[in-house]
């Protein structure tokens, strides 16, 4: 909603060839501030079609900001961003949105199936309830990340990998063209790890763009086709053989990569922020 | 009947489903129902102003007794019944209203809406008074004002929070106490006016059911049943919205307007039920009997569906209690037994209730104690006699224990011990042969071989495929093994069949001498069936 007021504050940038309707994903001019401490600084970015794109960055450095201002669910200081070329209000169904883990209370009494519908809803419509034929789509959303004998399990029966995978079931039953995934790798056991990096390779073998908030920096170049490297502001972005440089993560993180300096980085930081 | 269908797993979704189709239609039948006896009042009673506690005293006197609480319970009487009906469709909405309250984590929020409402009744009062005098006591206008004024205490937490870096407790306080204290002094103020119309007003801060007239009882009644619609429309809208806001407004959903129906529920329940149950006291109309249903279940649905019941149930005993016994406050004695329901919840509930938690616990407890008991056994016996099998050694003396060597094997005291062998012996397991001595029963034999040999092929698991260290496993051995069932038992045996062949006692890992291995066809199933 937002992103569409912040549109008409910069009108002139809002239209034209920057928005090719082919691009899953651009984001122009961006900029997003809490409490009027800037969190991103004018962010441009198009994200290639039909490839795995990790986000990655320090702690702090606006990961989950920028999926969220993409979104919508923060406002923008500044900027526009583009979903194949329209505003994110127009393009819903074809955006998926797999929040982090612990942004729910998973002690919520829902089972497995019903989370997994409620990335029906929007087609399902007010008031509207959710038939037979929406729960069986909504299974074979579970099926496909391996957990359909799960699907009437109440949610806080699950593990961790369970959980996250029950939260990619929801955003893969909108069978949409661009997935954003905020840390689905975090806190998960081997086997959901297998399980998602299978899913998004499927996913891009039938067309589809996915951009993944990344933690672990060993698995980038395995896991990944492009890196976006952020830290308030776009350090670098392309292909993984390209960017994901030791000179880009050293600009990336603050210094050597050794622990030490990124610790003392990071205690510099929090003590010049606070 | 329904708590227990619930209970099933996968029964929830079925049940859901009737659920859904059976709201809409129990919603009209109540609502044909209270309608019907409502309409049937002669024309005198729908004049007559307070169907009071004397009247009913009165007919105390009359009928004696037992025939009084007969006709009180089946509802004989007309004004008991009518209040009950009211009271009870409205303890049903706010059951179903504190559901998605609960769930959302705003129950204190009815309770500011409640003691907001206040100085509202009395703005509006003192409004109506001013032009149309003698009019001051009309339910829809005091209602109004008190709506009003509940949506103004919402709006003041928004602001605070909106523009301060207070916290939501703090707002929450501020803005109740402010409102309250302005109640009171506008009530004050009220008691002083010349018009001297102003008795009963009090009734909203506590609540007086037995004090309510038809005409007020038939607009809760449809005013309960308006919320119990408009949940049930809105039911999947406003359990999104409660799961998980962001992935509802990132899916298009006005969260806000959501979050402002369901504020908007909170203040009708919260007015409706001002005058039987008192502003200060409804929200506990809507928050226990949620909290006591999760007890029970464990799907939203269901969930509803119990607390729906809970409330109503809570409401009509209240008032049944309150119509026997009419010096006590309707409204208290209401909440108290939603509080007694909770009570039963807490400690019986099918899903969370503790008493079944603390059985749970003690069941493993025992079941750990005898594995533990049967392990160290076995032990025992394979250390003093070089080797033990149940079909070989069958004498009593090669199964002899003695009570102190056992007592090494393990730290436990001494106490816990005995404890632990009184009820194996109990069991059949153990038999007592001299005092501190005792050997095994052919069935204690077969159980300790394989307690041990659980114990055993789980430490070679974990040293082969978890990586931990030999000095280490019996620990986590210890631990994890006692939910080991024949079934995890056998994929364990398929792991390690190379090296463990033909159901074999595999040699410890790390304490005790080598050992040769026994050939025994054990049942797992022995330990199972000594489940209490």
């Amino acid at each position: 909603m937002s992103s569409e007021i912040s549109s008409d504050a910069v009108p002139r940038l809002a239209t034209g060839d920057e928005h090719p309707a082919s691009c899953p994903l651009s984001i122009h001019d961006m900029t997003v501030a809490y409490h009027r401490k800037p969190v991103l600084w004018d962010i441009d970015y198009d994200a290639p079609a039909g490839r795995l794109v990790a986000i990655v960055g320090p702690n702090g450095s606006g990961k989950t900001t920028l999926i969220k201002a993409s979104l919508g669910l923060l406002p923008t200081a500044s900027g526009n961003v583009r979903f194949f070329g329209k505003p994110y209000a127009k393009q819903r169904s074809r955006v998926g949105y797999v929040p982090q883990r612990e942004s729910v209370d998973w002690d919520f009494p829902v089972s497995a199936l019903d989370v997994v519908a409620m990335g029906l809803y929007r087609k399902i419509g007010w008031c509207r309830p959710v038939i037979k034929k929406y729960r069986r789509q909504a299974l074979h959303s579970l099926e496909r990340v391996g957990m359909a004998e799960y699907a009437g399990r109440q949610i806080s029966q699950l593990s961790g990998g369970q959980q996250q995978r029950v939260f990619l079931a929801r955003a893969l039953v909108q069978d949409a063209d661009v997935y954003l995934m905020d840390e689905p790798f975090v806190g998960v056991d081997a086997a959901t790890e297998r399980a998602i990096i299978a899913l998004l390779r499927e996913l891009r073998e039938s067309g589809k763009t996915a951009l993944v908030v990344h933690h672990d920096l060993q698995t980038v170049q395995e896991y990944f086709d492009d890196v976006l490297l952020l830290n308030m502001r776009i350090i670098a972005a392309g292909p993984v053989s390209n960017v994901f440089t030791e000179e880009n993560l050293r600009q990336t993180y603050g210094g050597k990569l050794s622990l030490l300096e990124k610790v003392g980085q990071r205690m510099h930081l929090r003590g010049g922020r606070l | 009947m329904t708590i227990f269908a619930i209970r099933r797993p996968h029964g929830g979704c079925r049940l859901a489903g009737r659920f859904r189709i059976f709201v809409p239609g129990m919603i009209a039948v109540l609502f044909l129902i209270s309608a019907s006896s409502v309409a049937q009042i002669p024309d005198e009673q729908t004049g007559n102003v307070r169907s009071s506690a004397a009247r009913e005293t009165v007919q105390k006197a009359e009928n004696g007794t037992w025939p009084h609480v007969r006709r009180v319970l089946l509802l004989r009487d007309y004004n008991t019944r009518v209040v009950t009906i009211g009271t009870g469709v409205l303890g049903m909405a706010a059951g179903l209203v504190g559901t998605f309250v609960l769930l959302r984590k705003r129950s204190l929020i009815g309770d500011v809406v409640g003691h907001a409402s206040l100085p509202g009744i009395a703005v509006a009062f003192i409004l109506v008074e001013l032009f149309f005098p003698g009019h001051g006591k009309s339910l829809s206008g005091l209602l109004a004002g008190a709506a009003l004024a509940g949506f103004a205490g919402i709006g003041c937490i928004t602001l605070i929070l909106r523009w301060t870096r207070l916290k939501e407790d703090a707002a929450l306080a501020i803005v109740l106490s402010v409102f309250f204290g302005l109640g009171m002094v506008l009530f004050t103020i009220i008691q002083d006016l010349p018009t001297g119309s102003a008795a009963g007003l009090n009734h909203f801060i506590f609540g007086a059911a037995a004090s309510m007239t038809t005409r007020d009882v038939q607009l809760i009644l449809y005013a309960a049943l308006a919320v119990l619609g408009v949940c049930v429309l809105f039911f999947k809208e406003l359990g999104l919205l409660c799961f998980d806001d962001a992935f509802a407004a990132s899916q298009g959903w006005p969260t806000l307007l959501l979050d402002l129906l369901l504020m908007g529920l909170v203040v009708a329940v919260t007015e409706i039920g001002a005058q039987s149950v008192g502003l200060i006291l409804v929200v506990a109309l809507m928050v226990i009997p949620a909290a006591a249903a999760r007890f029970w279940v464990e799907d939203l649905w269901p969930m509803a569906l119990v607390s729906t019941f809970l409330g109503g149930l809570g409401a009509y005993l209240g008032v049944m209690v309150s119509a026997l016994l009419p010096k006590f406050a309707a409204g208290a004695v209401i909440v108290l037994a939603s509080g007694c329901l909770f009570a039963v919840s807490f400690l019986a509930g099918s899903r969370r209730g503790v008493l079944w938690r603390i059985w749970e616990h003690r069941r493993l407890q025992i079941r750990v104690g005898r594995y533990d008991l049967m392990r160290a056994c076995y032990e025992y016996l394979e250390s003093s006699q070089g080797s033990f099998s149940p079909e070989v050694d069958n004498t009593s003396t090669k199964r002899r224990i003695p009570f102190e060597h056992l007592l090494e094997m393990r730290t436990w005291p001494p106490s816990r011990l005995r404890r632990i062998i009184n009820r194996a012996t109990r069991e059949g397991l153990l038999n007592r042969a001299e005092p501190d001595l005792y050997e095994l029963t052919d069935e204690g034999s077969r159980a300790a071989f394989l307690a041990a040999r659980n114990h055993r092929l789980w430490e070679t698991y974990l040293i082969r495929h978890a990586e931990i260290a030999a000095s280490h496993v019996d620990h986590s051995a210890d631990r994890i093994e006692h939910v080991l069932e024949p079934g995890l038992v056998r994929e364990l045996e398929q792991e390690l069949e190379k090296q463990f062949p033909h159901l074999a006692m595999p040699s410890s890992p790390h304490l005790l001498k080598q050992e040769g291995t026994v050939k025994a066809s054990p049942t797992e199933e022995s330990l199972a069936a000594k489940e209490p």
